[in-house]
């Protein structure tokens, strides 16, 4: 797998015929069927691993309407994609989140992550299910001000908050896992929960309760951030106790940890129609209302769409059709059994 | 049953019965602002409603909704995500109220 981050020296450029935004179920399917088309495709995803949501929501729930298995554990389906795609050799680029997506006036088509990768290819099938998963924000007045001057919404590395007064809010399991870690390097660890139970795994919440009774952490329940204070960084938070109390911490960091949420993100900005933050697209070829950039998966949107696997398995092999047809238009397209042909990698 | 939506109005709707749906598809079918993103399996809140009459009448929780629902910033006592709401004639009177986006 090829990413930004493998140590090719800083981004990269990378040329396909298929770009697929979003390495979900449907996305990898995608490749396949490219694949028997041999064209040549190239995937993003800004999660650090393939599968989407399957990989990353619900890995160990059973899926019961995948054709042909009466009940598949979803990651088990990611596995067997990518077993399934690995003749036609896909590029990855994992961890990124595409900002750009703009037609050349060769109607090929330029792709640019936040880190820089570009990617040239001549077509686009945006397979990006719910669209990114975000941080969620809590409700503080001008949190923004704060956000990289003490604010994070993500701990990626645990030193950055060495000897530092950290204060985390939620009290699921990222925010009761990271108080355990932080508690570990931070010289004061306040953990602050709206309410006086804590639904993260159980074991985590009674080594968090071990670390309060021997004073490296205190946890504060029935309370709520309320204010962040400083002058141009982080100094101090204002939580509001339930009962209406307000009290303030010092603080150099401010952690709230309250899960993730999916956002259309910067796909609403890449000039095709957006209907309630869905694709539209027709049934013949899933295209958008851009020519040469498709739509497959949760994404789209048409009469009598399901957001099911199973429909997005369908859409990608009517997208790859019209992919070549877009990219090739001199070229005959014959349609072959894979009982016929079998699998000619790429 | 009674919606108020996001500017404080509120709209009775007939419920549908004899069709399994949820209440964030009977919103959506209705026209409210909700996205109901992930399709009903409790992992994107964009369903999250105040329940201001009736909360008894709708049944246990299960833990996936109350575990998306601990990790929202801002929830209320009666705060339900409305997808893992069956309809049901139990709906009668009851009034919610469409949650703050985030």
């Amino acid at each position: 797998m090829r990413s930004a981050e493998d140590g090719f020296g800083g981004p990269q450029s990378i040329t396909t015929d298929v770009c697929i935004i979003g390495a979900g179920p449907v996305g990898l399917f995608a490749v396949f069927e490219c694949g028997l088309l041999k064209l040549k495709c190239h995937l993003v995803d800004v999660l650090p691993r393939p599968g989407g949501q399957l990989s990353e929501i619900y890995p160990k729930k059973p899926i019961f309407d995948i054709p042909g298995y009466p009940s598949i554990l979803a990651q088990e389906l990611v596995d067997n994609l990518m077993v399934q795609i690995a003749p036609f050799k896909p590029g990855f680029t994992l961890g990124e989140r595409v900002e750009q997506l703009k037609k050349q006036p060769d109607g090929r088509f330029k792709i640019i992550t936040q880190k820089g990768t570009e990617i040239q290819a001549g077509a686009v099938a945006i397979a990006a299910g719910l669209g990114c998963f975000e941080p969620r924000k809590p409700d503080i007045p001008d949190i923004q001000i704060f956000e990289g001057k003490g604010l994070e919404y993500m701990v990626s590395d645990p030193e950055k908050f060495r000897d530092g007064d950290v204060v985390i809010a939620g009290g699921g399991d990222s925010a009761l896992d990271w108080a355990i870690q932080l508690s570990a390097v931070a010289h004061s660890l306040t953990l602050v929960h709206r309410s006086a139970t804590f639904r993260a795994a159980a074991h985590s919440v009674e080594t968090a309760r071990q670390l309060e009774s021997q004073g490296r952490m205190r946890i504060i329940v029935n309370a709520q951030l309320h204010k962040l204070l400083g002058n141009g960084h982080l100094e101090a938070v204002e939580i509001r106790h339930n009962d209406g109390r307000i009290e303030t911490l010092q603080a150099n960091v401010c952690l709230p940890l309250f899960g993730l949420s999916p956002k259309l993100g910067p796909i609403a900005h890449w000039g095709f129609d957006i209907q309630n933050n869905q694709i539209p697209v027709d049934t013949e070829k899933f295209q958008t209302s851009v020519p040469g950039i498709f739509a497959i998966g949760d994404i789209n949107t048409y009469p009598g769409k399901l957001k099911l696997i199973l429909c997005g398995f369908h859409e990608a092999a009517l997208m790859a059709q019209a992919a070549f047809k877009y990219i090739k238009p001199q070229e005959h397209l014959s349609f072959k059994y894979t009982t016929v042909t079998g699998i000619q990698g790429l | 049953m009674t919606v108020v939506d996001r500017q404080g109005a509120s709209r009775s709707l007939e419920v549908p019965l004899g069709i399994s749906l949820n209440l964030m598809e009977l919103l959506k079918a209705e026209g409210f602002p909700v996205e109901g993103l992930c399709g009903g399996m409790a992992m994107c809140a964009t369903c999250h409603i105040e329940v201001l009459e009736g909360l008894e009448k709708l049944g246990a929780q299960t833990e996936a909704e109350l575990n998306m629902l601990d990790t929202l910033p801002k929830v209320y006592p009666a705060s339900r995500l409305a997808c893992q709401i069956p309809l049901s004639p139990a709906l009668e009177g009851v009034v919610v109220r469409l949650a703050e986006t985030e």
